[in-house]
Protein backbone atom coordinates (compact mmCIF):
# COMPACT_ATOMS: atom_id res chain seq x y z
CA UNK A 1 0.00 0.00 0.00
CA UNK A 2 1.23 3.47 -0.94
CA UNK A 3 0.47 7.08 -0.77
CA UNK A 4 0.84 8.58 -4.09
CA UNK A 5 -0.03 11.19 -6.93
CA UNK A 6 -1.59 9.93 -9.88
CA UNK A 7 -2.44 11.77 -13.45
CA UNK A 8 -5.31 12.60 -14.31
CA UNK A 9 -5.97 11.03 -18.29
CA UNK A 10 -9.19 10.77 -19.13
CA UNK A 11 -12.77 11.34 -17.83
CA UNK A 12 -15.44 10.01 -20.14
CA UNK A 13 -19.33 9.36 -19.44
CA UNK A 14 -19.97 5.47 -19.62
CA UNK A 15 -23.60 6.74 -19.55
CA UNK A 16 -25.49 8.95 -18.37
CA UNK A 17 -25.12 9.05 -15.16
CA UNK A 18 -21.92 6.69 -14.86
CA UNK A 19 -18.23 8.70 -15.59
CA UNK A 20 -15.32 6.53 -15.67
CA UNK A 21 -11.88 8.08 -14.86
CA UNK A 22 -8.89 6.82 -15.66
CA UNK A 23 -5.44 7.64 -14.21
CA UNK A 24 -1.58 6.80 -14.90
CA UNK A 25 -0.18 4.39 -12.19
CA UNK A 26 1.99 2.09 -12.87
CA UNK A 27 2.31 1.14 -9.20
CA UNK A 28 -1.56 0.45 -9.10
CA UNK A 29 -1.73 -1.03 -12.22
CA UNK A 30 0.86 -3.67 -11.09
CA UNK A 31 -0.47 -4.98 -7.71
CA UNK A 32 -4.45 -3.80 -7.72
CA UNK A 33 -6.53 -7.18 -6.99
CA UNK A 34 -10.01 -7.63 -8.22
CA UNK A 35 -12.14 -6.06 -5.87
CA UNK A 36 -9.84 -3.54 -4.03
CA UNK A 37 -10.61 -0.12 -3.58
CA UNK A 38 -8.40 3.52 -3.21
CA UNK A 39 -9.36 5.68 -0.86
CA UNK A 40 -8.93 9.26 -3.12
CA UNK A 41 -8.62 12.88 -1.76
CA UNK A 42 -10.79 14.36 -4.65
CA UNK A 43 -9.61 17.87 -3.24
CA UNK A 44 -7.04 19.71 -1.45
CA UNK A 45 -9.46 21.09 1.51
CA UNK A 46 -12.92 20.27 0.90
CA UNK A 47 -14.10 17.59 1.92
CA UNK A 48 -11.80 16.98 4.73
CA UNK A 49 -11.74 13.26 4.82
CA UNK A 50 -10.38 10.42 1.57
CA UNK A 51 -13.31 8.83 -0.59
CA UNK A 52 -13.16 5.54 -1.23
CA UNK A 53 -13.65 4.70 -5.05
CA UNK A 54 -13.66 0.38 -6.37
CA UNK A 55 -10.67 -0.02 -9.40
CA UNK A 56 -13.14 -0.26 -12.65
CA UNK A 57 -10.77 -1.37 -14.70
CA UNK A 58 -6.87 -1.63 -15.54
CA UNK A 59 -5.29 -1.64 -18.39
CA UNK A 60 -0.97 -1.50 -18.79
CA UNK A 61 0.15 1.31 -16.60
CA UNK A 62 -3.24 3.23 -16.13
CA UNK A 63 -6.08 2.46 -13.89
CA UNK A 64 -9.50 3.42 -14.15
CA UNK A 65 -12.74 3.89 -11.60
CA UNK A 66 -16.41 4.47 -12.20
CA UNK A 67 -18.37 6.37 -10.30
CA UNK A 68 -21.81 7.86 -10.31
CA UNK A 69 -22.79 11.49 -9.11
CA UNK A 70 -23.84 10.76 -5.50
CA UNK A 71 -22.29 13.58 -3.41
CA UNK A 72 -19.76 15.92 -3.02
CA UNK A 73 -17.09 14.02 -3.13
CA UNK A 74 -18.08 12.35 -6.47
CA UNK A 75 -19.22 15.71 -7.90
CA UNK A 76 -15.85 17.22 -7.29
CA UNK A 77 -14.11 13.95 -9.51
CA UNK A 78 -16.45 14.39 -12.26
CA UNK A 79 -15.28 18.29 -13.02
CA UNK A 80 -11.35 16.76 -13.03
CA UNK A 81 -9.13 17.96 -15.89
CA UNK A 82 -6.75 15.90 -18.20
CA UNK A 83 -3.58 16.08 -16.13
CA UNK A 84 -5.14 17.25 -12.68
CA UNK A 85 -3.58 14.96 -9.99
CA UNK A 86 -4.78 12.72 -7.79
CA UNK A 87 -3.82 12.08 -4.03
CA UNK A 88 -4.63 8.24 -3.39
CA UNK A 89 -4.14 5.63 -1.07
CA UNK A 90 -3.96 2.08 -1.94
CA UNK A 91 -4.68 -0.14 -2.62
CA UNK A 92 -7.15 -1.08 -0.10
CA UNK A 93 -8.79 -3.71 1.46
CA UNK A 94 -8.97 -7.34 0.84
CA UNK A 95 -9.91 -9.08 -2.32
CA UNK A 96 -11.78 -11.60 -4.49
CA UNK A 97 -9.15 -14.08 -5.25
CA UNK A 98 -9.02 -15.59 -2.26
CA UNK A 99 -12.81 -16.49 -3.12
CA UNK A 100 -12.41 -17.16 -6.64
CA UNK A 101 -11.48 -20.69 -6.14
CA UNK A 102 -13.44 -23.62 -5.38
CA UNK A 103 -16.34 -26.37 -6.30
CA UNK A 104 -18.10 -24.81 -8.69
CA UNK A 105 -19.20 -24.48 -11.85
CA UNK A 106 -20.65 -20.80 -12.26
CA UNK A 107 -19.81 -18.00 -10.86
CA UNK A 108 -23.22 -15.67 -10.70
CA UNK A 109 -21.88 -11.75 -10.99
CA UNK A 110 -25.12 -9.74 -10.07
CA UNK A 111 -24.56 -5.82 -9.40
CA UNK A 112 -26.95 -3.28 -8.73
CA UNK A 113 -26.13 0.33 -10.49
CA UNK A 114 -22.74 1.26 -10.12
CA UNK A 115 -22.00 -1.49 -7.89
CA UNK A 116 -20.60 -3.00 -11.07
CA UNK A 117 -17.64 -1.52 -10.74
CA UNK A 118 -15.33 -3.89 -9.25
CA UNK A 119 -16.80 -6.81 -11.69
CA UNK A 120 -14.73 -6.03 -14.78
CA UNK A 121 -11.58 -7.23 -12.93
CA UNK A 122 -13.29 -9.76 -11.18
CA UNK A 123 -14.20 -11.14 -14.53
CA UNK A 124 -11.01 -11.17 -16.16
CA UNK A 125 -9.72 -13.45 -13.21
CA UNK A 126 -12.73 -15.67 -13.35
CA UNK A 127 -12.44 -16.26 -17.48
CA UNK A 128 -10.50 -18.95 -17.68
CA UNK A 129 -11.75 -20.32 -14.74
CA UNK A 130 -15.21 -20.60 -14.78
CA UNK A 131 -18.50 -20.00 -16.57
CA UNK A 132 -19.82 -16.80 -15.71
CA UNK A 133 -22.90 -14.92 -15.69
CA UNK A 134 -23.44 -11.34 -15.09
CA UNK A 135 -26.86 -10.10 -13.73
CA UNK A 136 -27.01 -6.39 -13.75
CA UNK A 137 -29.51 -3.87 -12.34
CA UNK A 138 -30.77 -0.55 -12.28
CA UNK A 139 -33.61 2.30 -12.05
CA UNK A 140 -33.08 2.79 -15.48
CA UNK A 141 -30.45 1.87 -18.34
CA UNK A 142 -28.58 4.93 -17.64
CA UNK A 143 -26.83 3.02 -14.39
CA UNK A 144 -26.07 -0.35 -16.42
CA UNK A 145 -22.61 -0.34 -18.11
CA UNK A 146 -21.63 -3.87 -19.54
CA UNK A 147 -18.90 -2.97 -20.46
CA UNK A 148 -16.18 -5.95 -19.67
CA UNK A 149 -18.39 -8.03 -18.40
CA UNK A 150 -18.88 -11.64 -19.57
CA UNK A 151 -23.13 -13.08 -20.29
CA UNK A 152 -24.59 -10.33 -19.29
CA UNK A 153 -28.36 -10.17 -18.49
CA UNK A 154 -30.45 -7.02 -17.37
CA UNK A 155 -33.24 -5.95 -15.70
CA UNK A 156 -34.02 -1.95 -15.16
CA UNK A 157 -36.94 -0.97 -12.44
CA UNK A 158 -38.31 1.37 -15.22
CA UNK A 159 -37.72 -1.50 -17.87
CA UNK A 160 -36.02 0.46 -20.26
CA UNK A 161 -33.42 -2.23 -20.61
CA UNK A 162 -34.06 -5.70 -19.88
CA UNK A 163 -36.53 -7.31 -17.69
CA UNK A 164 -38.89 -4.56 -15.92
CA UNK A 165 -38.03 -5.82 -12.03
CA UNK A 166 -35.33 -6.14 -9.63
CA UNK A 167 -32.03 -7.58 -10.22
CA UNK A 168 -33.39 -10.57 -7.85
CA UNK A 169 -36.28 -10.96 -9.65
CA UNK A 170 -34.25 -11.55 -12.92
CA UNK A 171 -31.88 -13.85 -10.87
CA UNK A 172 -34.46 -15.54 -9.67
CA UNK A 173 -36.53 -16.15 -13.03
CA UNK A 174 -33.22 -17.14 -14.86
CA UNK A 175 -32.26 -19.44 -12.29
CA UNK A 176 -35.07 -21.07 -12.71
CA UNK A 177 -34.70 -21.19 -16.17
CA UNK A 178 -31.00 -22.48 -16.60
CA UNK A 179 -29.16 -25.45 -15.26
CA UNK A 180 -25.73 -23.60 -14.71
CA UNK A 181 -24.37 -26.92 -12.32
CA UNK A 182 -22.96 -25.91 -9.26
CA UNK A 183 -22.83 -21.98 -8.67
CA UNK A 184 -21.20 -19.45 -6.48
CA UNK A 185 -22.61 -15.80 -6.06
CA UNK A 186 -20.27 -12.72 -6.10
CA UNK A 187 -22.69 -9.35 -5.92
CA UNK A 188 -22.02 -5.85 -5.27
CA UNK A 189 -24.95 -2.54 -4.70
CA UNK A 190 -26.74 -1.38 -2.19
CA UNK A 191 -26.97 -3.12 1.02
CA UNK A 192 -30.60 -4.02 0.51
CA UNK A 193 -30.02 -5.54 -2.51
CA UNK A 194 -26.91 -7.28 -1.40
CA UNK A 195 -28.61 -8.56 1.61
CA UNK A 196 -31.60 -10.11 -0.13
CA UNK A 197 -29.19 -11.63 -2.67
CA UNK A 198 -27.91 -13.09 -0.07
CA UNK A 199 -30.88 -14.54 1.98
CA UNK A 200 -31.59 -16.26 -1.70
CA UNK A 201 -27.65 -17.74 -1.78
CA UNK A 202 -28.57 -19.13 1.73
CA UNK A 203 -32.35 -20.67 0.23
CA UNK A 204 -30.28 -22.30 -2.40
CA UNK A 205 -27.43 -23.01 -0.04
CA UNK A 206 -25.15 -21.61 -2.24
CA UNK A 207 -22.30 -19.15 -1.50
CA UNK A 208 -22.10 -15.42 -1.65
CA UNK A 209 -19.66 -13.02 -1.62
CA UNK A 210 -20.61 -8.97 -1.10
CA UNK A 211 -18.85 -6.30 -1.24
CA UNK A 212 -20.06 -3.63 1.06
CA UNK A 213 -19.49 -0.28 1.46
CA UNK A 214 -19.75 2.13 4.66
CA UNK A 215 -18.32 5.52 5.04
CA UNK A 216 -14.86 5.38 6.00
CA UNK A 217 -12.38 8.40 6.88
CA UNK A 218 -8.68 6.60 6.68
CA UNK A 219 -9.90 3.15 4.80
CA UNK A 220 -6.51 1.47 6.06
CA UNK A 221 -7.81 0.31 9.98
CA UNK A 222 -6.62 2.45 11.83
CA UNK A 223 -9.66 4.77 12.87
CA UNK A 224 -12.32 1.90 13.00
CA UNK A 225 -14.76 4.12 11.95
CA UNK A 226 -16.32 1.31 9.14
CA UNK A 227 -17.36 -1.70 11.53
CA UNK A 228 -20.02 -3.87 10.09
CA UNK A 229 -21.61 -6.27 12.99
CA UNK A 230 -20.96 -10.15 12.38
CA UNK A 231 -22.97 -13.34 12.95
CA UNK A 232 -19.89 -15.53 13.50
CA UNK A 233 -16.63 -15.94 15.41
CA UNK A 234 -15.90 -13.74 18.77
CA UNK A 235 -15.76 -10.61 17.48
CA UNK A 236 -18.85 -8.10 17.54
CA UNK A 237 -17.67 -6.19 14.94
CA UNK A 238 -15.41 -6.25 11.72
CA UNK A 239 -13.58 -3.38 9.71
CA UNK A 240 -14.88 -2.97 6.20
CA UNK A 241 -11.79 -1.25 5.18
CA UNK A 242 -9.09 -3.51 5.81
CA UNK A 243 -11.02 -7.01 7.25
CA UNK A 244 -13.42 -6.68 3.99
CA UNK A 245 -14.68 -4.88 1.86
CA UNK A 246 -15.90 -8.59 0.46
CA UNK A 247 -17.37 -11.07 3.31
CA UNK A 248 -19.57 -14.12 2.72
CA UNK A 249 -22.94 -13.19 3.52
CA UNK A 250 -23.89 -15.20 5.83
CA UNK A 251 -21.32 -14.29 8.06
CA UNK A 252 -22.31 -10.15 8.24
CA UNK A 253 -25.69 -8.51 8.99
CA UNK A 254 -26.95 -6.40 6.17
CA UNK A 255 -29.42 -4.01 6.78
CA UNK B 1 18.86 22.75 15.95
CA UNK B 2 17.07 21.15 19.20
CA UNK B 3 14.01 19.68 18.00
CA UNK B 4 13.25 17.33 20.87
CA UNK B 5 11.70 17.62 24.24
CA UNK B 6 11.74 16.41 27.71
CA UNK B 7 8.90 15.13 29.71
CA UNK B 8 9.86 13.56 33.32
CA UNK B 9 12.72 10.84 32.62
CA UNK B 10 11.63 10.79 28.90
CA UNK B 11 13.31 12.81 25.99
CA UNK B 12 11.14 12.98 23.16
CA UNK B 13 13.39 13.57 19.18
CA UNK B 14 10.68 16.29 18.12
CA UNK B 15 7.58 17.27 19.52
CA UNK B 16 4.89 16.10 17.31
CA UNK B 17 2.90 13.17 18.46
CA UNK B 18 0.52 10.72 17.49
CA UNK B 19 -3.04 10.89 19.16
CA UNK B 20 -4.71 8.10 20.45
CA UNK B 21 -7.12 6.54 18.18
CA UNK B 22 -5.81 7.76 15.29
CA UNK B 23 -2.74 5.63 14.30
CA UNK B 24 -4.34 2.55 15.83
CA UNK B 25 -1.69 0.64 17.88
CA UNK B 26 1.21 2.31 15.84
CA UNK B 27 2.66 -0.14 13.91
CA UNK B 28 -0.34 -1.41 11.20
CA UNK B 29 1.33 0.64 8.45
CA UNK B 30 5.02 0.91 7.97
CA UNK B 31 4.94 1.67 4.49
CA UNK B 32 2.86 4.72 5.00
CA UNK B 33 4.94 6.39 7.68
CA UNK B 34 8.36 5.87 9.18
CA UNK B 35 7.48 6.25 12.71
CA UNK B 36 11.28 7.12 13.93
CA UNK B 37 10.41 10.80 12.59
CA UNK B 38 8.01 11.41 15.15
CA UNK B 39 8.33 12.22 18.99
CA UNK B 40 6.13 9.33 19.72
CA UNK B 41 3.17 7.31 18.90
CA UNK B 42 -0.43 7.06 21.51
CA UNK B 43 -1.45 4.22 21.56
CA UNK B 44 -5.62 3.43 20.74
CA UNK B 45 -6.98 3.42 24.47
CA UNK B 46 -6.54 0.91 26.07
CA UNK B 47 -8.71 -0.72 28.59
CA UNK B 48 -8.60 -4.02 30.66
CA UNK B 49 -11.14 -6.36 28.46
CA UNK B 50 -11.58 -5.96 25.12
CA UNK B 51 -14.36 -3.75 23.48
CA UNK B 52 -16.30 -4.06 20.93
CA UNK B 53 -17.36 -0.42 20.96
CA UNK B 54 -20.16 0.95 18.88
CA UNK B 55 -22.57 0.26 16.49
CA UNK B 56 -22.22 1.56 12.58
CA UNK B 57 -22.45 4.25 11.61
CA UNK B 58 -19.49 5.32 14.08
CA UNK B 59 -18.65 8.28 11.85
CA UNK B 60 -19.18 11.15 9.07
CA UNK B 61 -17.82 14.18 7.91
CA UNK B 62 -19.13 17.52 9.06
CA UNK B 63 -17.72 20.93 7.77
CA UNK B 64 -14.44 21.09 8.33
CA UNK B 65 -14.42 18.08 10.57
CA UNK B 66 -15.48 14.80 11.49
CA UNK B 67 -17.93 12.96 14.02
CA UNK B 68 -17.19 10.18 15.61
CA UNK B 69 -18.56 7.32 18.27
CA UNK B 70 -15.89 4.38 17.94
CA UNK B 71 -17.16 3.36 21.79
CA UNK B 72 -13.24 3.02 22.42
CA UNK B 73 -12.94 -0.47 20.78
CA UNK B 74 -9.88 -1.87 21.24
CA UNK B 75 -8.07 -5.20 21.93
CA UNK B 76 -8.02 -5.07 26.13
CA UNK B 77 -4.29 -4.52 27.25
CA UNK B 78 -3.38 -8.30 27.71
CA UNK B 79 -3.94 -8.49 24.09
CA UNK B 80 -2.37 -5.41 23.32
CA UNK B 81 0.96 -6.79 25.64
CA UNK B 82 0.92 -10.12 23.64
CA UNK B 83 0.07 -9.30 20.40
CA UNK B 84 1.03 -5.05 19.85
CA UNK B 85 3.80 -4.32 22.24
CA UNK B 86 6.44 -6.55 20.60
CA UNK B 87 6.28 -4.87 17.37
CA UNK B 88 6.39 -1.31 18.88
CA UNK B 89 9.51 -2.00 21.35
CA UNK B 90 11.21 -2.31 18.03
CA UNK B 91 10.48 1.02 16.56
CA UNK B 92 12.58 3.72 16.93
CA UNK B 93 10.48 6.64 18.81
CA UNK B 94 9.11 6.81 22.24
CA UNK B 95 5.58 4.67 22.59
CA UNK B 96 2.83 6.41 25.17
CA UNK B 97 0.14 3.94 26.22
CA UNK B 98 -3.27 5.61 26.39
CA UNK B 99 -5.66 3.77 28.86
CA UNK B 100 -9.64 4.06 29.02
CA UNK B 101 -11.47 2.76 31.79
CA UNK B 102 -15.02 2.44 33.36
CA UNK B 103 -13.95 3.07 37.53
CA UNK B 104 -10.60 3.85 39.03
CA UNK B 105 -9.50 0.64 39.92
CA UNK B 106 -10.11 -0.18 36.53
CA UNK B 107 -7.43 2.82 35.28
CA UNK B 108 -5.05 1.52 37.99
CA UNK B 109 -5.27 -2.30 37.04
CA UNK B 110 -4.24 -1.38 33.51
CA UNK B 111 -1.97 0.86 34.40
CA UNK B 112 0.19 -1.56 36.92
CA UNK B 113 0.07 -4.54 34.21
CA UNK B 114 1.94 -2.15 31.56
CA UNK B 115 4.55 -0.75 34.14
CA UNK B 116 5.62 -4.31 34.42
CA UNK B 117 6.45 -4.10 30.34
CA UNK B 118 9.47 -2.37 28.93
CA UNK B 119 8.70 -0.56 25.68
CA UNK B 120 6.09 1.81 27.53
CA UNK B 121 7.51 5.39 27.95
CA UNK B 122 4.78 7.02 29.58
CA UNK B 123 1.16 7.11 29.89
CA UNK B 124 -1.77 9.34 28.81
CA UNK B 125 -4.81 8.66 30.75
CA UNK B 126 -8.60 9.46 28.85
CA UNK B 127 -10.96 10.30 31.42
CA UNK B 128 -13.29 10.84 29.19
CA UNK B 129 -14.85 7.82 29.27
CA UNK B 130 -18.71 7.25 31.49
CA UNK B 131 -18.13 6.11 35.32
CA UNK B 132 -20.06 3.09 36.17
CA UNK B 133 -20.52 3.79 39.52
CA UNK B 134 -21.54 7.17 39.08
CA UNK B 135 -24.50 6.42 36.70
CA UNK B 136 -22.41 6.67 33.80
CA UNK B 137 -21.46 10.43 33.70
CA UNK B 138 -17.77 10.84 32.43
CA UNK B 139 -15.05 10.98 34.75
CA UNK B 140 -13.56 13.99 32.44
CA UNK B 141 -16.54 16.37 33.51
CA UNK B 142 -16.07 15.98 37.27
CA UNK B 143 -12.72 17.91 38.63
CA UNK B 144 -12.98 15.58 41.97
CA UNK B 145 -12.72 12.40 39.57
CA UNK B 146 -10.59 13.64 37.51
CA UNK B 147 -8.82 14.45 40.77
CA UNK B 148 -8.88 10.74 42.00
CA UNK B 149 -7.77 9.01 39.15
CA UNK B 150 -4.39 11.71 38.91
CA UNK B 151 -3.94 10.82 42.74
CA UNK B 152 -4.06 7.02 42.46
CA UNK B 153 -1.97 6.66 39.03
CA UNK B 154 0.66 9.24 40.11
CA UNK B 155 1.30 6.82 43.08
CA UNK B 156 1.72 3.73 40.58
CA UNK B 157 4.39 5.29 38.37
CA UNK B 158 7.45 6.97 38.18
CA UNK B 159 6.81 7.30 33.93
CA UNK B 160 5.51 10.62 33.06
CA UNK B 161 1.48 10.74 33.93
CA UNK B 162 -0.38 12.84 31.08
CA UNK B 163 -4.12 13.49 31.84
CA UNK B 164 -6.08 14.20 28.49
CA UNK B 165 -8.66 16.40 29.66
CA UNK B 166 -12.29 17.24 27.67
CA UNK B 167 -12.92 20.72 26.56
CA UNK B 168 -16.86 19.91 27.16
CA UNK B 169 -16.53 22.03 30.69
CA UNK B 170 -17.20 25.40 31.55
CA UNK B 171 -13.55 26.18 32.82
CA UNK B 172 -10.69 23.26 31.30
CA UNK B 173 -8.47 25.24 33.29
CA UNK B 174 -9.43 24.17 36.62
CA UNK B 175 -9.29 20.42 35.42
CA UNK B 176 -5.76 21.49 34.08
CA UNK B 177 -5.30 22.53 38.12
CA UNK B 178 -6.63 19.68 39.80
CA UNK B 179 -4.22 17.56 37.24
CA UNK B 180 -1.14 19.58 38.42
CA UNK B 181 -1.58 19.48 41.95
CA UNK B 182 -2.25 15.74 42.43
CA UNK B 183 1.45 15.05 40.26
CA UNK B 184 0.53 14.87 36.45
CA UNK B 185 3.67 15.57 34.25
CA UNK B 186 1.55 17.08 31.50
CA UNK B 187 -2.12 17.75 30.25
CA UNK B 188 -3.27 16.98 26.86
CA UNK B 189 -5.71 19.97 25.82
CA UNK B 190 -8.25 18.86 23.97
CA UNK B 191 -10.22 15.62 23.49
CA UNK B 192 -12.84 16.40 20.91
CA UNK B 193 -15.47 18.29 21.67
CA UNK B 194 -19.51 17.10 22.01
CA UNK B 195 -21.23 17.92 18.03
CA UNK B 196 -24.30 16.07 16.38
CA UNK B 197 -25.84 16.00 12.75
CA UNK B 198 -28.83 14.86 11.22
CA UNK B 199 -29.91 13.28 7.78
CA UNK B 200 -32.83 15.35 7.45
CA UNK B 201 -34.21 12.60 4.46
CA UNK B 202 -34.29 9.79 7.55
CA UNK B 203 -34.39 12.19 10.18
CA UNK B 204 -32.29 10.02 12.02
CA UNK B 205 -28.50 11.35 13.96
CA UNK B 206 -25.77 10.61 10.99
CA UNK B 207 -23.78 8.75 13.83
CA UNK B 208 -25.77 5.38 15.85
CA UNK B 209 -25.48 7.29 19.19
CA UNK B 210 -26.64 10.51 18.41
CA UNK B 211 -24.03 12.58 19.83
CA UNK B 212 -20.38 12.10 19.27
CA UNK B 213 -17.24 13.48 19.45
CA UNK B 214 -16.11 16.34 16.67
CA UNK B 215 -12.41 16.53 15.54
CA UNK B 216 -10.38 18.44 12.60
CA UNK B 217 -10.10 21.59 11.60
CA UNK B 218 -13.25 22.67 12.85
CA UNK B 219 -12.30 22.60 16.64
CA UNK B 220 -8.66 24.38 15.60
CA UNK B 221 -9.73 27.56 17.44
CA UNK B 222 -11.60 25.88 20.41
CA UNK B 223 -8.47 23.69 20.92
CA UNK B 224 -6.70 26.79 20.96
CA UNK B 225 -8.67 29.42 23.14
CA UNK B 226 -8.23 25.90 25.64
CA UNK B 227 -4.78 25.79 25.79
CA UNK B 228 -4.30 29.16 26.22
CA UNK B 229 -6.67 29.28 29.36
CA UNK B 230 -4.16 26.32 30.18
CA UNK B 231 -0.75 27.68 29.81
CA UNK B 232 -2.12 30.23 31.94
CA UNK B 233 -3.24 28.12 34.68
CA UNK B 234 -0.41 25.76 35.07
CA UNK B 235 3.15 25.34 34.91
CA UNK B 236 3.25 21.82 33.77
CA UNK B 237 3.46 21.02 29.89
CA UNK B 238 0.73 21.50 27.42
CA UNK B 239 0.20 18.65 24.76
CA UNK B 240 -1.65 20.81 22.56
CA UNK B 241 -4.44 19.21 19.82
CA UNK B 242 -7.25 19.97 18.06
CA UNK B 243 -7.41 19.82 14.53
CA UNK B 244 -3.82 20.65 13.35
CA UNK B 245 -3.01 19.74 9.50
CA UNK B 246 -0.19 21.33 9.19
CA UNK B 247 3.24 22.72 10.34
CA UNK B 248 1.29 26.31 10.73
CA UNK B 249 -1.30 25.21 12.54
CA UNK B 250 1.68 23.57 15.22
CA UNK B 251 3.25 26.78 15.37
CA UNK B 252 0.23 28.27 16.42
CA UNK B 253 -0.01 25.98 19.07
CA UNK B 254 3.80 26.92 20.60
CA UNK B 255 3.53 30.38 20.07
CA UNK B 256 0.06 29.88 22.55
CA UNK B 257 2.27 27.74 25.02
CA UNK B 258 1.50 24.13 24.14
CA UNK B 259 5.46 21.75 24.42
CA UNK B 260 4.25 19.23 22.28
CA UNK B 261 1.56 18.50 20.02
CA UNK B 262 -0.72 15.73 18.74
CA UNK B 263 -1.80 15.26 15.00
CA UNK B 264 -5.33 13.26 15.22
CA UNK B 265 -7.29 13.45 12.53
CA UNK B 266 -4.82 14.42 10.27
CA UNK B 267 -3.54 11.17 10.08
CA UNK B 268 -6.55 9.89 8.97
CA UNK B 269 -5.99 11.48 6.00
CA UNK B 270 -2.40 12.02 5.84
CA UNK B 271 -0.53 9.41 7.78
CA UNK B 272 2.84 11.01 7.43
CA UNK B 273 1.19 14.01 8.42
CA UNK B 274 3.52 14.36 11.81
CA UNK B 275 6.57 14.21 9.89
CA UNK B 276 5.69 17.29 7.06
CA UNK B 277 4.81 18.92 10.49
CA UNK B 278 8.33 18.34 11.67
CA UNK B 279 10.17 18.95 8.39
CA UNK B 280 8.00 22.31 8.33
CA UNK B 281 8.94 23.65 11.79
CA UNK B 282 12.29 23.03 11.17
CA UNK B 283 12.31 25.27 8.20
CA UNK B 284 10.38 27.62 10.10
CA UNK B 285 12.84 27.60 13.28
CA UNK B 286 16.01 27.95 10.71
CA UNK B 287 14.22 31.11 9.18
CA UNK B 288 13.78 32.18 12.19
CA UNK B 289 17.08 32.05 13.06
CA UNK B 290 15.86 29.85 16.49
CA UNK B 291 17.96 26.95 17.14
CA UNK B 292 15.66 25.24 19.81
CA UNK B 293 11.91 24.86 19.26
CA UNK B 294 11.56 25.28 22.75
CA UNK B 295 12.50 28.94 22.40
CA UNK B 296 8.94 29.10 20.18
CA UNK B 297 6.88 28.35 23.07
CA UNK B 298 4.59 30.62 24.53
CA UNK B 299 5.45 33.53 22.83
CA UNK B 300 2.41 34.82 22.07
CA UNK B 301 2.41 38.69 22.08
CA UNK B 302 -0.33 40.00 23.27
CA UNK B 303 -1.50 43.35 25.35
CA UNK B 304 -1.91 43.06 29.00
CA UNK B 305 -5.01 43.73 29.63
CA UNK B 306 -6.06 40.57 27.07
CA UNK B 307 -7.44 38.33 29.78
CA UNK B 308 -7.78 34.44 29.00
CA UNK B 309 -10.88 34.30 29.60
CA UNK B 310 -12.53 37.20 27.63
CA UNK B 311 -15.65 38.66 29.71
CA UNK B 312 -17.01 40.74 27.09
CA UNK B 313 -18.04 38.00 24.51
Amino acid sequence: MQQLYAPVLQLEHLTKEIIELTFRSSYLAETIRPGQFLNIRVDNNFPLLRRPFSVYNVQRDTISIAFNIVGLGSSILAKKHIGDSLDIIGPCGNSFDQFIDGDYDTAILIAGGIGVAPFPLLTASLLSKKNIVTFLGGRTKELLVPNHLSNVKFATDDGSEGMKGTVLDLLKKDLAENNYGKIRFFSCGPSRMMKAVGDFAKELGVLCYASVETSMACGIGICQGCNIETTTGDRKYKLVCCEGTIFETQTIKLT
Amino acid sequence: MNESFTLGSVTFKNRILTASGTFGYGNENPDLVDVSKLGGIITKSLSWKPRDGNPNPRITETPSGMLNSIGLANIGVHKFISEKLPKLKILDTKIIANIAASSVKEYGDVLELLEQQEGIHAYEINVSCPNVKEGGLNFGNDSKQVAVITKELRKKTTRPLVIKLTPNVTHISEFARVCESEGADAISVINTVIGMAVNINTRKPKIATATGGLSGPAIKPIALAKVFECVHAVKIPVIGIGGIMTWEDAVEFFIVGASMIQTGTANFINPSTGISIAEGIKMYCVKNSLNDVGTLIGTLETDKNVSVISSWL
